[in-house]
């Protein structure tokens, strides 16, 4: 570049063109725009501006049959722009600001006025901020005719959310004013304080879909507080967009009898239809009336649900973590047909109460086949089943067999989480090698964790979990991830995750094994669910009586019924109910019938159910 | 010490208070864009005012400084600061914060770095002295592709982060390596601009309507030719060959290369999406602000869009927004003003240097300033589509505020140092 240098001095001609051309290019668009176009110069110096946002109606919630769930409701929010309430207190105008007289009309008093305004100010000077959430339609009327005395405050319209039938509190969920760490995460910069946000339910899972899209409207208003007319012929506002509706999966009338059932016990029902993965009832208990949590007393009751010694708020369905007991005994049982461990027709020897290293709690032949063993609930056959999976010499050694037995129940939907549309589901707990590694310094073997053959040790389900194990024997091999949503009220489709279905690759035949299996827990002689036998719906189903560290065993059931074309799964979990054909299995049973009847026959268990009542120490 | 006090006869005082005129009105654009009545001081340290002040006492604090730093340091180290802020971009990449969908920053306790800023700065030095290297001839292809390097490299980091806009600054050594003779940079330029324009016509007019275009161009030009019989057909026939190639290829491009949101900002610009409401918001609102401003303004701390939070991003990407607001035509005439000043300032001071590194870095700090300016403000007039860069001194935020002093700076010395140069 040193040869040629007069050559290549001219470019910075072309380059210095560019940089000036561009300039002029500039100053020419800015002259047209601020100068000539008188298009943005509308903005009369002395109208202040008001903004209103235009809240959509958040979308309505339905039952699988379209019984409303969830609607709105009108309130009013009181709304300040300190900018035009400060310039309204110092100017001395005929109609002074008066602080005094305000208060009074909202029964407020003076520190609470100003503990407000700064709040608000410190939101934004210019904007307007909430000053006074959902006043209530008699109060509205009464300040907004007097609002014209105090300039910056104006009433913005809003809903709040209101639950016609009072049921399924913890799946419908709640909104609440939005948090500073939700602000913090509002990553589209969505929401403004005091905006109002799913918390809960499925109002947090499909609050994008739900609340729709504001709106703004741009309002020019006078020094008196009068509403001029809409600012730039309205080229600034926006309609608002109204929320999706949602159509639950959930059967309102098999929700309201089953949180009936469980009145007095604490626990968790869990139904879905095997065919689509769809939650039919979803009850934890004890629960609350969803109404509790709206408007303006939430606060309050939200505090006492949270201090009551039994824990309403939490949903037991997906976040109490249980040991399931005998229901386990599905899961070991069909990991080790498929494995090639044990067939249907494999025995193993049982000396009842005297067997070793597990005792069986229950009295049968002593040497079972599958059929038996699955009856009469055995626990020594379902331990050497465990024993014979994991040893199996095709793994090559014990730890191997374990990786794959642990692997299987994880496609069975166990020890994770489905990540449908149930926020705060817990994943439960199915121990890793690792885990036993490093509990045993690597010395440990099929004796050494012999309590996961009988779903105790360290295995954890929750009752939805537990659920779909039913639903997966109920379809003969395969499930749908469960989600609550049926659809939406358009046609958006539903994510792909819960239209997908997961098949673990258990052979259908060992299923149906099983499934025959189950039937006799209800049909057979010795069944353990025999006094629930109904003659015209044959139900399949397996009990647990799980030992757990809070008290009496935990009252366990797995069901699906009928037996051909099954429509309904489910787990019930009873805390401390003793054995699973007390409490669960009737529980199970009358939610069947309920759901497949339309109504129910059986009158003295229903009463027996209903008004029972298990005691608890007031420690969970 | 006789030197140290020659050192403020010999700088280029222009450019110093081209400098300090747009610094003054970016902090002052700050206040008013931010101003809140419970922090009515512009000294205020807990608003973002306050903190422009403190970024811009430690910029200049640092300029002062490399005032004072012997002028061949900044030729002899080039290498090394280009392979400290490489190394930091990849950095960023590895432990980075993400903040708009971009992973530039690392936090180092309560202060956020922006490595990208300082390596435009780090590739102008880099550049320079590898130029002006005594065996190093643009015309040798293999320095031709150790200078590309030295560009594309920083820019392909920066991409990797998702950092678009950014990115696209490094095209401003164009500029630079055209001055120095790289060849084919006047045609990349010239090309450049076509390439805009078909790809613009394209995604306006369809595909379809291009092709006829071009093929009754490419029918004409062939006439042509054949009667003529001139020489070059088959550069010709290889140019619309080109042609037709890019714009079969704008469609998937655009819908494949580019993302959703940068898709929007372009069809919003070419008037394809009239939706003020929607994507083309940020740009309605900052041609509402500015355009209300009139001729004079509305007067500092009168402007009600900005304040309004109409304009998204106003103290950073949008500050231009407030200056057209309050200042009209007047202060944005100004500020253009003192931008081509500046730029034009450059190109002479960069010319009239004796060591091909100070030229070199002259010209490639004169490319980055030039790009900055004219997309930040071609943004907010809806000239240009919405692409996160700041505005060179005047908007807020720390790393810019320092990387930009600091590559003036260096420059400045440099041109102070000129005459002790052989």
């Amino acid at each position: 570049m040193r040869t040629g240098n007069n050559n290549l001095t001219n470019r910075k001609l072309l380059v210095m063109g560019i940089f000036i051309a561009i300039g002029v290019i500039y100053l020419i668009r800015l002259f047209s725009l601020q100068v000539l176009d008188k298009h943005y110069k509308q903005l009369a110096d002395n109208n202040a501006l008001r903004f209103v946002t235009q809240y959509p109606a958040r979308g309505k919630v339905y039952d699988r049959n379209g019984k409303l769930l969830v609607f709105n409701e009108a309130v009013y929010d009181l709304m300040v722009t300190p900018r035009q309430v400060n310039e309204a207190i110092k100017k001395d105008t005929l109609n002074p600001f008066d602080t005094l007289t305000f208060c009074h009309l909202l029964e407020i008093d003076k520190a609470s006025f100003i503990e407000r305004m700064n709040k608000a100010k410190n939101e934004s000077y210019f904007k307007p901020s909430p000053f006074m959430t959902q006043v209530s339609k008699e109060n509205y009327a009464h300040i907004a005719e007097m609002l014209y005395r105090f300039p910056g405050f104006f009433f913005q319209t809003r809903t709040v959310r209101h639950y016609p039938n009072a049921i399924a509190a913890h799946t419908l969920g709640d909104i609440g004013e939005i948090s500073k760490n939700e602000l913090d995460k509002d990553e589209e910069n969505y929401y403004r304080q005091g905006d109002y946000i799913g918390k809960s339910g499925i109002e947090k899972s499909y609050e994008k879909e739900l609340r729709g899209v504001k709106g703004l409207k741009v309002m020019m208003v006078d020094v008196h507080n009068r509403e001029m007319g809409s600012f730039m012929d309205g080229e600034l506002d926006k309609e608002p967009v109204a929320g999706k509706d949602l159509y639950l999966g959930l059967d309102a009338e098999l929700q309201a009898y089953g949180e009936q059932l469980m009145v007095g016990k604490i626990g968790s029902i869990v139904a879905v239809e095997p065919s689509t993965g769809q939650i039919l009832a979803f009850v934890t208990s004890p629960t609350y009336d969803p109404n509790l949590l709206v408007g303006r007393e939430r606060g309050t009751h939200y505090n006492e649900l949270k201090n009551d010694p039994m824990k309403p708020l939490i949903n037991r369905a997906i976040s109490g973590t249980y040991p399931p007991g005998s229901t386990f005994k599905t899961v070991v049982g069909l990991i080790a047909m498929q494995s090639g461990s044990i067939t249907p027709a494999t025995c193993f020897h049982c000396s009842g109460p005297g067997s070793m290293p597990i005792k069986c709690t229950h009295s049968h032949g002593s040497s079972p086949d599958f059929a038996n063993a699955i009856m009469n609930s055995c626990n020594p056959y379902f331990y050497e089943s465990f024993k014979t999976t994991i040893n199996n010499p095709k793994f090559g050694n014990i730890k191997n067999g374990y990786d794959y037995w642990k692997d299987m129940t994880y496609k069975m939907g166990l020890g994770r989480k489905f990540n449908t549309d149930i926020p705060y589901e817990r994943a439960g707990n199915i121990p890793s090698r690792e885990y036993y590694d490093k509990m045993y310094g690597g010395q440990w073997n099929s004796v050494t964790i012999r309590s996961l053959g009988i779903g105790q040790g360290e295995v954890l389900v929750t009752p939805l979990q537990l659920c779909n194990i039913a639903a997966l024997i109920a379809n003969e091999g395969y499930y749908y991830p469960p989600h609550l949503i049926k659809c939406f009220g358009d046609t958006t489709a539903l994510p792909e995750v819960m239209t997908t279905k997961v098949d673990p690759g258990i052979d259908k035949k060992y299923v149906r094994t099983m499934k025959q299996g189950l039937r006799t827990v209800f049909s057979g002689p010795a069944g353990t669910a025999r006094r629930y036998e109904l003659k015209d719906i044959p139900q399949c189903g397996k009990t647990g009586t799980a030992q757990n560290p809070h008290g009496n065993y935990h009252s366990n059931f797995i069901a699906f019924a009928p037996y051909d074309n099954p429509k309904i799964a489910l787990a019930v979990i009873i805390e401390n109910g003793g054995y699973g054909a007390t409490w669960a299995a009737p529980i199970a049973s009358l939610m069947i019938e309920k759901y497949i009847r339309g109504y129910t026959v059986r009158e003295d268990l229903e009463k027996r159910i209903m008004e029972g009542r298990i005691s608890y120490k007031n420690e969970r | 010490m006789n030197e140290r006090n020659s050192i403020i006869g010999k700088i280029d005082w222009v450019t110093v208070l081209i400098y300090l005129a747009l610094v003054l009105i970016g902090w002052f654009s700050i206040f008013s864009a931010k101003y809140n009545e419970l922090h009515p001081s512009i000294f205020d340290f807990s608003m973002e005012y306050g903190k422009q002040l403190i970024w811009i006492g430690i910029a200049l604090l640092m300029g002062f400084i490399i005032l004072l730093i012997d002028a061949k340091f900044f030729n002899a180290f080039s290498l090394w600061i280009y392979f400290f802020f490489l190394a930091s971009l990849f950095v960023v990449l590895v432990y980075g914060k993400a903040t708009n969908g971009a992973t530039s920053w690392i936090e180092f306790g309560p202060v956020k770095f922006q490595p990208s800023e300082f390596a435009k700065m780090a590739t102008a030095l880099a550049l320079a002295g590898y130029l002006s290297r005594l065996d190093v001839d643009l015309q040798k292809r293999n320095n031709q592709i150790i200078a590309a390097l030295l560009v594309l490299a920083p820019m392909a980091l920066v991409l990797l982060q998702n950092d678009t806009g950014s990115a696209i600054v490094f095209v401003s050594f164009i500029f630079v390596l055209y001055r120095e003779g790289f060849p084919g940079t006047g045609l990349v330029m010239v090309g450049g601009v076509v390439a805009i324009l078909l790809f613009v016509l394209t995604l306006v007019w369809s595909q379809k309507v291009m092709y006829i275009i071009l093929g009754s161009l490419f029918a004409l030009a062939l006439t042509y030719y054949l009667v003529t019989k001139k020489k070059g057909l088959f550069k010709m026939l290889g140019i619309f060959a080109f042609m037709f190639v890019f714009v079969f290829s704008v469609d998937y491009a655009f819908n494949k290369v580019l993302q959703e949101h940068q898709r929007n900002r372009v069809l919003v610009l070419l008037g394809q999406v009239d939706d003020p409401q929607g994507v083309g918001y940020n740009v309605h609102q900052s041609k509402i602000a500015i355009g209300s401003g009139g001729f004079t303004g509305k007067g500092f701390l009168q402007g009600t869009q900005t304040k309004y939070d109409f304009v998204p991003e106003q103290h950073t990407d949008f500050i231009f927004c407030t200056v057209g607001e309050e200042g009209g035509f007047l202060g944005t005439a100004v500020v253009v003003l003192l931008y081509v000043a500046l730029l034009v300032r450059i190109i002479l001071l960069a010319e009239r240097q004796r060591s091909t590194f100070s030229r070199v870095y002259g010209y490639a700090i004169a490319g980055i300033l030039f790009v900055h300016v004219a997309i930040n403000i071609g943004m907010t007039i809806g000239l240009v589509p919405v692409i996160g860069i700041p505005l060179p001194f005047l908007s807020y935020g720390g790393s810019s505020m320092l990387a930009f002093t600091m590559m003036l700076a260096i420059f400045v010395k440099q041109d102070a140092n000129r005459l002790n140069i052989l």
